[in-house]
Protein backbone atom coordinates (compact mmCIF):
# COMPACT_ATOMS: atom_id res chain seq x y z
CA UNK A 1 0.00 0.00 0.00
CA UNK A 2 1.23 3.66 -0.81
CA UNK A 3 0.05 6.91 0.35
CA UNK A 4 -1.56 6.97 -3.35
CA UNK A 5 -4.27 4.79 -2.92
CA UNK A 6 -5.73 6.62 0.39
CA UNK A 7 -8.29 8.94 -0.10
CA UNK A 8 -7.44 13.01 1.26
CA UNK A 9 -9.04 12.32 4.70
CA UNK A 10 -7.17 9.07 5.19
CA UNK A 11 -4.56 11.31 4.42
CA UNK A 12 -5.33 13.28 7.12
CA UNK A 13 -5.95 10.91 9.60
CA UNK A 14 -2.10 9.85 9.44
CA UNK A 15 -1.04 13.25 9.59
CA UNK A 16 -3.07 13.64 12.74
CA UNK A 17 -1.78 10.51 13.99
CA UNK A 18 1.92 11.77 13.44
CA UNK A 19 0.84 14.85 15.11
CA UNK A 20 -0.58 13.37 18.11
CA UNK A 21 2.97 11.51 18.49
CA UNK A 22 4.71 14.64 18.26
CA UNK A 23 2.40 16.28 20.93
CA UNK A 24 3.63 13.40 22.99
CA UNK A 25 7.25 14.04 22.43
CA UNK A 26 6.62 17.77 22.74
CA UNK A 27 5.27 16.99 26.35
CA UNK A 28 8.01 14.90 27.33
CA UNK A 29 10.38 17.62 26.59
CA UNK A 30 8.70 20.57 28.43
CA UNK A 31 9.44 21.64 31.84
CA UNK A 32 7.16 24.28 32.62
CA UNK A 33 3.70 23.07 33.61
CA UNK A 34 1.31 25.31 32.37
CA UNK A 35 3.15 24.74 28.48
CA UNK A 36 2.69 21.14 29.37
CA UNK A 37 -1.22 21.33 29.93
CA UNK A 38 -1.71 23.55 26.61
CA UNK A 39 0.11 20.74 24.62
CA UNK A 40 -1.89 18.47 26.99
CA UNK A 41 -4.95 20.54 25.51
CA UNK A 42 -4.13 20.53 21.81
CA UNK A 43 -3.72 16.68 21.97
CA UNK A 44 -6.90 16.70 22.89
CA UNK A 45 -8.08 18.62 20.12
CA UNK A 46 -6.23 16.47 17.48
CA UNK A 47 -8.05 13.70 18.86
CA UNK A 48 -11.32 15.50 18.48
CA UNK A 49 -10.23 16.41 14.48
CA UNK A 50 -9.65 12.74 13.77
CA UNK A 51 -12.78 11.47 15.40
CA UNK A 52 -14.37 14.12 13.12
CA UNK A 53 -12.45 12.30 10.29
CA UNK A 54 -12.85 9.09 10.68
CA UNK A 55 -16.48 9.41 11.69
CA UNK A 56 -16.89 10.81 7.81
CA UNK A 57 -14.58 8.08 6.74
CA UNK A 58 -16.66 5.38 8.05
CA UNK A 59 -19.65 6.63 8.00
CA UNK A 60 -20.59 6.02 11.56
CA UNK A 61 -22.36 9.18 13.15
CA UNK A 62 -21.98 8.28 17.03
CA UNK A 63 -18.32 8.94 16.05
CA UNK A 64 -19.45 13.03 16.03
CA UNK A 65 -20.63 13.04 19.51
CA UNK A 66 -17.59 11.30 20.94
CA UNK A 67 -15.67 13.79 18.66
CA UNK A 68 -17.75 16.76 20.52
CA UNK A 69 -17.45 14.82 24.06
CA UNK A 70 -13.92 14.64 23.49
CA UNK A 71 -13.09 18.15 22.48
CA UNK A 72 -14.80 19.48 25.35
CA UNK A 73 -13.59 17.34 27.86
CA UNK A 74 -9.68 17.10 26.34
CA UNK A 75 -9.40 19.63 25.38
CA UNK A 76 -10.82 22.84 27.24
CA UNK A 77 -12.41 21.39 30.39
CA UNK A 78 -9.54 18.96 31.68
CA UNK A 79 -6.52 21.46 30.78
CA UNK A 80 -8.71 24.31 32.11
CA UNK A 81 -9.05 22.73 35.34
CA UNK A 82 -5.67 21.23 35.71
CA UNK A 83 -4.78 25.07 34.89
CA UNK A 84 -6.75 26.47 37.99
CA UNK A 85 -5.29 23.70 39.84
CA UNK A 86 -2.03 24.60 39.48
CA UNK A 87 -2.91 28.27 40.16
CA UNK A 88 -4.40 27.16 43.32
CA UNK A 89 -1.29 25.29 44.38
CA UNK A 90 1.03 27.86 43.19
CA UNK A 91 3.21 26.04 41.21
CA UNK A 92 3.43 28.24 38.22
CA UNK A 93 6.98 27.77 37.43
CA UNK A 94 8.45 23.85 37.98
CA UNK A 95 11.91 23.24 37.42
CA UNK A 96 11.75 19.35 38.01
CA UNK A 97 15.88 17.80 36.78
CA UNK A 98 14.74 14.27 37.40
CA UNK A 99 16.25 13.33 34.45
CA UNK A 100 17.95 14.76 31.87
CA UNK A 101 15.70 15.39 29.44
CA UNK A 102 17.26 14.39 26.01
CA UNK A 103 17.95 11.02 27.44
CA UNK A 104 14.22 10.69 28.14
CA UNK A 105 13.68 12.08 24.37
CA UNK A 106 15.94 9.31 23.14
CA UNK A 107 14.22 6.61 24.81
CA UNK A 108 11.03 7.87 23.72
CA UNK A 109 12.13 7.32 20.21
CA UNK A 110 13.10 3.67 21.13
CA UNK A 111 9.87 3.12 22.80
CA UNK A 112 8.11 4.50 19.24
CA UNK A 113 10.30 1.81 17.78
CA UNK A 114 9.92 -0.96 19.69
CA UNK A 115 5.77 0.04 19.24
CA UNK A 116 6.16 -0.49 15.39
CA UNK A 117 7.49 -3.66 15.88
CA UNK A 118 5.38 -5.04 18.83
CA UNK A 119 2.58 -3.86 16.37
CA UNK A 120 3.98 -5.63 13.39
CA UNK A 121 2.05 -8.73 13.03
CA UNK A 122 -1.17 -6.95 14.44
CA UNK A 123 -1.12 -5.15 11.07
CA UNK A 124 -0.32 -8.19 9.28
CA UNK A 125 -4.44 -9.25 10.79
CA UNK A 126 -6.06 -5.18 10.06
CA UNK A 127 -7.69 -4.65 6.78
CA UNK A 128 -9.02 -1.43 6.76
CA UNK A 129 -6.24 1.63 5.42
CA UNK A 130 -5.70 3.20 8.40
CA UNK A 131 -4.28 0.25 10.35
CA UNK A 132 -0.97 2.04 10.21
CA UNK A 133 -2.42 3.86 12.97
CA UNK A 134 -2.24 1.38 15.79
CA UNK A 135 2.25 1.55 16.37
CA UNK A 136 1.26 5.39 17.20
CA UNK A 137 -1.32 4.85 19.24
CA UNK A 138 0.49 1.92 21.31
CA UNK A 139 3.55 4.63 21.08
CA UNK A 140 1.45 7.55 22.88
CA UNK A 141 -0.14 5.17 25.51
CA UNK A 142 4.42 4.04 25.97
CA UNK A 143 4.96 8.04 26.30
CA UNK A 144 2.72 8.50 28.67
CA UNK A 145 3.68 5.79 31.09
CA UNK A 146 7.78 6.72 30.15
CA UNK A 147 6.04 10.80 31.57
CA UNK A 148 4.63 8.68 34.35
CA UNK A 149 8.00 6.96 35.67
CA UNK A 150 10.00 10.27 34.78
CA UNK A 151 8.32 12.89 36.47
CA UNK A 152 8.10 13.93 40.26
CA UNK A 153 5.52 15.89 40.91
CA UNK A 154 1.94 14.72 41.07
CA UNK A 155 0.73 17.12 38.10
CA UNK A 156 2.77 15.56 35.88
CA UNK A 157 2.50 12.52 36.21
CA UNK A 158 -1.67 12.78 35.89
CA UNK A 159 -1.05 14.50 32.60
CA UNK A 160 0.94 11.45 32.16
CA UNK A 161 -1.68 9.06 32.90
CA UNK A 162 -4.48 11.18 30.64
CA UNK A 163 -1.41 11.16 28.21
CA UNK A 164 -1.93 6.86 28.20
CA UNK A 165 -6.27 7.22 27.73
CA UNK A 166 -5.25 9.28 24.75
CA UNK A 167 -3.18 6.99 23.08
CA UNK A 168 -5.96 4.16 24.05
CA UNK A 169 -8.91 6.42 22.37
CA UNK A 170 -7.23 7.58 19.61
CA UNK A 171 -6.37 3.86 18.69
CA UNK A 172 -9.83 3.49 19.01
CA UNK A 173 -11.33 5.54 16.75
CA UNK A 174 -8.39 5.27 14.17
CA UNK A 175 -7.68 1.60 13.86
CA UNK A 176 -11.24 0.09 14.87
CA UNK A 177 -13.36 2.83 13.99
CA UNK A 178 -14.43 3.69 17.64
CA UNK A 179 -16.06 1.73 20.40
CA UNK A 180 -19.60 1.35 21.29
CA UNK A 181 -21.41 4.34 22.63
CA UNK A 182 -21.83 2.96 25.75
CA UNK A 183 -18.29 2.43 26.25
CA UNK A 184 -17.15 5.96 25.37
CA UNK A 185 -19.68 7.51 27.45
CA UNK A 186 -18.61 5.23 30.28
CA UNK A 187 -14.44 5.85 29.60
CA UNK A 188 -15.41 10.23 29.13
CA UNK A 189 -17.42 9.93 32.09
CA UNK A 190 -14.55 8.17 34.50
CA UNK A 191 -11.65 10.45 32.82
CA UNK A 192 -13.76 13.26 33.90
CA UNK A 193 -13.95 11.75 37.69
CA UNK A 194 -10.60 10.81 37.38
CA UNK A 195 -9.69 14.60 36.89
CA UNK A 196 -11.86 16.06 39.33
CA UNK A 197 -10.45 13.11 41.79
CA UNK A 198 -6.90 14.08 41.18
CA UNK A 199 -7.48 17.62 42.12
CA UNK A 200 -8.88 16.51 45.26
CA UNK A 201 -5.77 14.16 46.48
CA UNK A 202 -3.12 17.41 45.11
CA UNK A 203 -4.81 19.31 47.97
CA UNK A 204 -4.92 15.95 50.55
CA UNK A 205 -1.16 15.17 49.42
CA UNK A 206 0.34 18.75 49.51
CA UNK A 207 -1.66 19.16 52.97
CA UNK A 208 0.10 15.92 54.39
CA UNK A 209 3.80 16.08 52.96
CA UNK A 210 3.81 20.09 51.93
CA UNK A 211 4.99 19.06 49.03
CA UNK A 212 3.55 17.57 45.40
CA UNK A 213 6.62 15.53 44.99
CA UNK A 214 5.72 11.74 45.28
CA UNK A 215 9.15 10.18 46.04
CA UNK A 216 8.71 11.80 49.31
CA UNK A 217 5.56 9.42 50.09
CA UNK A 218 7.99 6.61 50.28
CA UNK A 219 9.77 8.02 53.33
CA UNK A 220 8.59 6.91 56.55
CA UNK A 221 10.00 9.01 58.99
CA UNK A 222 9.37 12.90 59.04
CA UNK A 223 13.11 13.92 59.83
CA UNK A 224 15.39 13.78 57.01
CA UNK A 225 18.09 11.16 57.16
CA UNK B 1 25.42 22.27 -25.90
CA UNK B 2 22.19 24.86 -24.45
CA UNK B 3 21.75 22.74 -21.64
CA UNK B 4 25.19 23.24 -20.68
CA UNK B 5 25.21 26.66 -21.14
CA UNK B 6 21.48 26.87 -19.24
CA UNK B 7 23.72 25.07 -15.94
CA UNK B 8 26.32 27.49 -16.21
CA UNK B 9 23.44 30.47 -16.62
CA UNK B 10 21.79 28.72 -13.16
CA UNK B 11 24.57 28.52 -11.48
CA UNK B 12 25.60 32.04 -12.52
CA UNK B 13 22.20 33.51 -11.17
CA UNK B 14 21.97 31.86 -8.25
CA UNK B 15 25.55 33.45 -7.22
CA UNK B 16 24.13 37.01 -8.61
CA UNK B 17 21.26 36.96 -6.83
CA UNK B 18 22.04 35.73 -3.26
CA UNK B 19 22.84 39.04 -2.10
CA UNK B 20 19.61 40.45 -3.73
CA UNK B 21 17.76 37.96 -1.72
CA UNK B 22 19.64 38.95 1.22
CA UNK B 23 18.80 42.65 1.29
CA UNK B 24 15.25 41.87 0.14
CA UNK B 25 14.87 40.00 3.45
CA UNK B 26 16.21 43.18 5.48
CA UNK B 27 14.30 45.18 3.64
CA UNK B 28 10.95 43.59 3.98
CA UNK B 29 12.03 42.98 8.02
CA UNK B 30 12.83 46.94 8.22
CA UNK B 31 9.29 47.16 6.82
CA UNK B 32 7.76 44.88 9.22
CA UNK B 33 9.55 46.95 12.42
CA UNK B 34 8.90 50.02 11.15
CA UNK B 35 12.28 51.20 10.23
CA UNK B 36 13.48 53.06 7.30
CA UNK B 37 14.97 49.93 4.79
CA UNK B 38 18.18 50.33 3.18
CA UNK B 39 17.72 49.87 -0.62
CA UNK B 40 17.62 46.64 -2.08
CA UNK B 41 20.99 47.09 -3.90
CA UNK B 42 22.66 47.59 -0.31
CA UNK B 43 24.60 44.03 -0.06
CA UNK B 44 26.18 44.78 -3.58
CA UNK B 45 27.27 47.82 -2.33
CA UNK B 46 28.71 46.82 0.44
CA UNK B 47 30.47 44.12 -1.59
CA UNK B 48 31.62 46.45 -4.07
CA UNK B 49 32.99 48.53 -1.02
CA UNK B 50 34.90 45.87 0.45
CA UNK B 51 36.49 44.54 -2.92
CA UNK B 52 37.78 47.43 -3.64
CA UNK B 53 39.41 47.90 -0.09
CA UNK B 54 42.70 46.64 0.76
CA UNK B 55 42.80 43.77 3.09
CA UNK B 56 44.87 43.74 6.16
CA UNK B 57 46.51 40.71 7.65
CA UNK B 58 48.03 40.18 10.66
CA UNK B 59 51.70 39.66 11.01
CA UNK B 60 51.25 35.87 12.25
CA UNK B 61 48.51 34.82 9.04
CA UNK B 62 49.36 32.13 7.49
CA UNK B 63 48.77 31.10 3.68
CA UNK B 64 45.57 28.94 5.56
CA UNK B 65 44.06 32.62 6.80
CA UNK B 66 44.56 34.33 3.15
CA UNK B 67 43.22 31.25 1.31
CA UNK B 68 40.02 30.64 3.64
CA UNK B 69 38.02 33.56 1.68
CA UNK B 70 38.95 31.75 -1.62
CA UNK B 71 38.23 28.35 -0.40
CA UNK B 72 34.83 28.83 1.70
CA UNK B 73 33.98 30.76 -1.49
CA UNK B 74 34.59 28.37 -3.83
CA UNK B 75 33.07 25.45 -2.01
CA UNK B 76 29.79 27.36 -1.14
CA UNK B 77 29.38 28.21 -5.31
CA UNK B 78 30.26 24.83 -5.89
CA UNK B 79 27.20 23.68 -3.74
CA UNK B 80 24.96 26.49 -4.92
CA UNK B 81 25.78 24.64 -8.50
CA UNK B 82 24.40 21.70 -7.23
CA UNK B 83 21.04 22.63 -6.75
CA UNK B 84 18.33 23.05 -8.92
CA UNK B 85 17.02 26.51 -9.30
CA UNK B 86 15.02 26.62 -12.28
CA UNK B 87 15.55 23.72 -14.22
CA UNK B 88 15.67 19.89 -13.85
CA UNK B 89 17.40 19.80 -17.00
CA UNK B 90 20.88 20.19 -16.99
CA UNK B 91 23.90 18.20 -16.85
CA UNK B 92 24.95 18.88 -14.16
CA UNK B 93 21.83 17.62 -12.51
CA UNK B 94 23.35 13.84 -12.56
CA UNK B 95 25.89 14.90 -9.44
CA UNK B 96 23.42 16.92 -7.73
CA UNK B 97 23.71 14.65 -4.66
CA UNK B 98 22.73 15.79 -1.29
CA UNK B 99 24.86 14.58 0.80
CA UNK B 100 27.91 16.29 -1.02
CA UNK B 101 25.66 18.92 -1.09
CA UNK B 102 26.03 18.66 2.99
CA UNK B 103 29.54 17.88 2.57
CA UNK B 104 30.52 20.76 0.26
CA UNK B 105 28.61 23.00 3.28
CA UNK B 106 30.88 21.59 5.62
CA UNK B 107 34.30 22.03 3.90
CA UNK B 108 33.39 25.43 3.86
CA UNK B 109 32.58 25.74 7.87
CA UNK B 110 35.63 23.69 8.52
CA UNK B 111 38.01 26.44 6.76
CA UNK B 112 36.07 29.36 8.41
CA UNK B 113 36.59 27.56 11.77
CA UNK B 114 40.44 26.81 10.95
CA UNK B 115 41.12 30.50 9.53
CA UNK B 116 38.97 31.75 12.96
CA UNK B 117 41.96 29.87 15.00
CA UNK B 118 44.80 30.73 13.17
CA UNK B 119 45.57 34.48 13.69
CA UNK B 120 45.00 33.13 17.50
CA UNK B 121 42.79 36.13 18.64
CA UNK B 122 40.49 34.69 21.34
CA UNK B 123 37.02 35.82 19.50
CA UNK B 124 38.52 33.62 16.55
CA UNK B 125 38.90 30.87 19.09
CA UNK B 126 35.86 31.34 20.66
CA UNK B 127 33.67 31.69 17.25
CA UNK B 128 34.63 28.59 15.99
CA UNK B 129 34.34 26.29 19.02
CA UNK B 130 30.87 27.76 19.05
CA UNK B 131 30.44 27.01 14.84
CA UNK B 132 32.01 23.73 15.82
CA UNK B 133 29.60 23.10 18.85
CA UNK B 134 26.29 24.02 16.65
CA UNK B 135 27.29 22.14 13.72
CA UNK B 136 27.79 19.05 15.86
CA UNK B 137 23.61 19.64 16.86
CA UNK B 138 22.78 20.78 13.14
CA UNK B 139 24.67 18.63 10.68
CA UNK B 140 22.67 15.18 12.13
CA UNK B 141 19.37 16.85 12.33
CA UNK B 142 19.68 17.74 8.84
CA UNK B 143 20.72 14.95 7.18
CA UNK B 144 17.88 13.06 8.90
CA UNK B 145 15.75 15.46 7.58
CA UNK B 146 17.03 15.09 4.13
CA UNK B 147 16.81 10.86 4.60
CA UNK B 148 13.62 10.98 5.13
CA UNK B 149 13.17 12.41 1.73
CA UNK B 150 15.41 10.73 0.08
CA UNK B 151 13.71 7.51 1.60
CA UNK B 152 10.41 8.17 -0.04
CA UNK B 153 12.12 8.88 -3.48
CA UNK B 154 15.14 6.54 -3.24
CA UNK B 155 17.27 8.63 -4.37
CA UNK B 156 19.66 10.91 -2.65
CA UNK B 157 20.49 12.84 -5.70
CA UNK B 158 18.19 15.88 -5.47
CA UNK B 159 16.67 15.66 -9.72
CA UNK B 160 15.48 12.55 -9.44
CA UNK B 161 14.25 13.49 -5.61
CA UNK B 162 12.24 16.20 -7.15
CA UNK B 163 11.18 14.57 -10.17
CA UNK B 164 9.54 11.73 -8.18
CA UNK B 165 7.79 13.98 -5.75
CA UNK B 166 6.55 16.37 -8.71
CA UNK B 167 5.30 12.29 -10.30
CA UNK B 168 3.63 11.72 -7.00
CA UNK B 169 1.39 15.03 -6.95
CA UNK B 170 0.13 16.54 -3.75
CA UNK B 171 0.13 14.07 -1.04
CA UNK B 172 -0.09 14.77 2.69
CA UNK B 173 2.76 13.23 4.29
CA UNK B 174 3.31 13.47 8.07
CA UNK B 175 7.13 12.55 7.44
CA UNK B 176 7.32 15.58 5.20
CA UNK B 177 5.82 17.80 7.36
CA UNK B 178 8.16 17.04 10.27
CA UNK B 179 11.25 16.93 8.08
CA UNK B 180 10.05 20.40 7.02
CA UNK B 181 10.12 22.05 10.36
CA UNK B 182 13.15 20.14 11.29
CA UNK B 183 14.76 21.58 7.67
CA UNK B 184 14.25 24.99 8.70
CA UNK B 185 15.41 24.88 12.07
CA UNK B 186 18.59 24.23 11.05
CA UNK B 187 18.53 26.08 8.14
CA UNK B 188 18.21 29.51 10.48
CA UNK B 189 20.73 27.98 12.51
CA UNK B 190 23.43 27.19 9.79
CA UNK B 191 22.64 30.53 8.25
CA UNK B 192 23.49 32.00 11.48
CA UNK B 193 19.33 33.40 11.75
CA UNK B 194 17.88 34.97 14.83
CA UNK B 195 16.86 33.28 17.46
CA UNK B 196 20.53 31.14 17.07
CA UNK B 197 22.47 34.34 15.91
CA UNK B 198 22.56 37.83 14.88
CA UNK B 199 23.71 38.75 11.72
CA UNK B 200 23.33 42.17 12.45
CA UNK B 201 25.75 42.94 15.23
CA UNK B 202 29.09 42.58 16.87
CA UNK B 203 28.40 41.68 20.23
CA UNK B 204 31.39 39.51 21.50
CA UNK B 205 29.22 37.70 23.82
CA UNK B 206 26.32 36.17 21.57
CA UNK B 207 28.01 36.39 17.59
CA UNK B 208 28.88 32.77 16.60
CA UNK B 209 29.56 33.35 12.41
CA UNK B 210 30.97 37.05 13.04
CA UNK B 211 33.44 35.98 15.42
CA UNK B 212 35.54 33.85 13.15
CA UNK B 213 35.91 36.41 10.62
CA UNK B 214 36.30 39.14 12.86
CA UNK B 215 39.91 39.45 11.48
CA UNK B 216 39.06 39.64 7.91
CA UNK B 217 38.85 42.89 6.04
CA UNK B 218 39.11 43.92 2.13
CA UNK B 219 38.21 41.18 -0.56
CA UNK B 220 38.64 38.16 1.67
CA UNK B 221 35.89 39.78 3.94
CA UNK B 222 33.69 40.40 0.86
CA UNK B 223 34.23 37.02 -0.36
CA UNK B 224 33.21 35.24 2.91
CA UNK B 225 29.92 37.74 2.82
CA UNK B 226 28.94 36.63 -0.21
CA UNK B 227 29.60 32.66 0.76
CA UNK B 228 27.29 33.51 3.73
CA UNK B 229 24.72 35.11 1.30
CA UNK B 230 24.73 32.29 -1.26
CA UNK B 231 24.80 29.96 1.49
CA UNK B 232 21.90 31.58 2.74
CA UNK B 233 19.99 31.19 -0.66
CA UNK B 234 20.96 27.34 -0.83
CA UNK B 235 18.98 26.42 1.84
CA UNK B 236 15.66 28.91 0.95
CA UNK B 237 16.33 26.85 -2.30
CA UNK B 238 16.88 23.70 -0.92
CA UNK B 239 13.61 23.88 1.38
CA UNK B 240 11.61 25.04 -1.93
CA UNK B 241 12.86 22.72 -3.97
CA UNK B 242 12.24 19.74 -1.56
CA UNK B 243 8.83 21.00 0.21
CA UNK B 244 7.32 22.89 -2.89
CA UNK B 245 8.61 22.00 -6.86
CA UNK B 246 5.65 22.70 -8.19
CA UNK B 247 6.70 25.33 -11.04
CA UNK B 248 9.97 23.97 -11.84
CA UNK B 249 11.51 23.46 -15.47
CA UNK B 250 11.24 19.56 -16.15
CA UNK B 251 12.58 20.81 -19.77
CA UNK B 252 14.34 24.03 -21.36
CA UNK B 253 11.82 25.90 -23.34
CA UNK B 254 10.89 29.61 -22.92
CA UNK B 255 7.30 28.71 -21.86
CA UNK B 256 8.40 26.17 -18.77
CA UNK B 257 11.21 28.97 -18.22
CA UNK B 258 8.87 31.60 -17.30
CA UNK B 259 6.53 29.55 -15.48
CA UNK B 260 9.55 28.28 -13.37
CA UNK B 261 10.61 32.72 -12.41
CA UNK B 262 7.72 33.31 -11.35
CA UNK B 263 7.01 30.22 -9.21
CA UNK B 264 10.63 30.99 -7.92
CA UNK B 265 10.28 34.38 -7.03
CA UNK B 266 6.70 33.50 -5.47
CA UNK B 267 7.82 30.72 -3.57
CA UNK B 268 10.92 32.66 -2.63
CA UNK B 269 8.62 35.60 -1.51
CA UNK B 270 6.58 33.34 0.93
CA UNK B 271 9.44 31.98 2.45
CA UNK B 272 11.06 35.31 2.85
CA UNK B 273 8.21 36.20 4.82
CA UNK B 274 7.58 33.42 6.87
CA UNK B 275 11.38 34.06 7.87
CA UNK B 276 10.91 37.45 8.76
CA UNK B 277 7.40 37.18 10.93
CA UNK B 278 9.76 34.83 12.83
CA UNK B 279 12.50 37.00 13.12
CA UNK B 280 10.60 39.78 14.35
CA UNK B 281 8.44 37.76 17.00
CA UNK B 282 11.23 35.61 18.46
CA UNK B 283 14.45 37.23 20.67
CA UNK B 284 17.72 35.87 20.10
CA UNK B 285 18.22 33.19 22.42
CA UNK B 286 21.12 32.74 24.96
CA UNK B 287 23.97 30.77 23.55
CA UNK B 288 23.39 27.66 25.76
CA UNK B 289 19.62 27.08 24.93
CA UNK B 290 21.03 26.56 21.38
CA UNK B 291 21.58 22.72 22.33
CA UNK B 292 18.06 22.42 23.07
CA UNK B 293 16.63 23.92 20.03
CA UNK B 294 18.54 21.66 18.06
CA UNK B 295 17.91 18.98 20.14
CA UNK B 296 13.96 20.03 19.01
CA UNK B 297 15.20 20.11 15.20
CA UNK B 298 16.73 16.78 15.50
CA UNK B 299 13.51 15.46 17.34
CA UNK B 300 11.84 16.58 14.34
CA UNK B 301 13.80 14.86 11.84
CA UNK B 302 13.84 11.88 13.76
CA UNK B 303 9.65 12.24 13.96
CA UNK B 304 9.81 12.61 10.13
CA UNK B 305 11.81 9.42 9.65
CA UNK B 306 9.62 7.03 12.03
CA UNK B 307 6.63 8.22 10.89
CA UNK B 308 7.96 7.56 7.19
CA UNK B 309 8.73 3.76 8.58
CA UNK B 310 5.36 3.52 10.71
CA UNK B 311 2.55 5.50 8.71
CA UNK B 312 3.90 5.56 5.21
CA UNK B 313 5.83 2.38 3.91
CA UNK B 314 3.60 -0.57 5.52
Amino acid sequence: MTLNQLSLDQQAVLMLAAMVLFTAFAMLAQRNLFTIISIFAWQGLLLALTTVLVANISDQSHLYFSALLTAALKAFFIPWLLRRLVAQLGLTREAEPAFNITVILLIAAALVVFSYYIVLPVEALATDLTRNTIAVGLAVLLLGMLMLITRRKAINQVIGFMTMENGLFFTAVAATYGMPMVVELGIAFDVLVAAVLFGVFFFHIRSSIDSLDVDRLNRLSEEEK
Amino acid sequence: MTAALWALVQAGLFVAAAPLLLGWVKWLKCLLQNRAAPPLRQPYRDLARLFRKQPVLAKNASWLFRFTPYGVFGATVAAAALVPLLTLATPGAQLGDIIVLVGLLALGRTFTALAGMDIGTAFGGMGASREMAVSAFTEPAMLMAIFTLTMTAASTNLASAITHILEQGFILRPSFTFALLGLMMVAVAETSRIPVDNPATHLELTMLHEAMVLEYSGRHLALLDWAAHIKFMIFAVLIIDLFLPWGIAADLSAGTMAIAIAALLLKLTMLAITLVAAETVLAKMRLFRVPEYLNLAFLLSLLGLLSHVILEVA
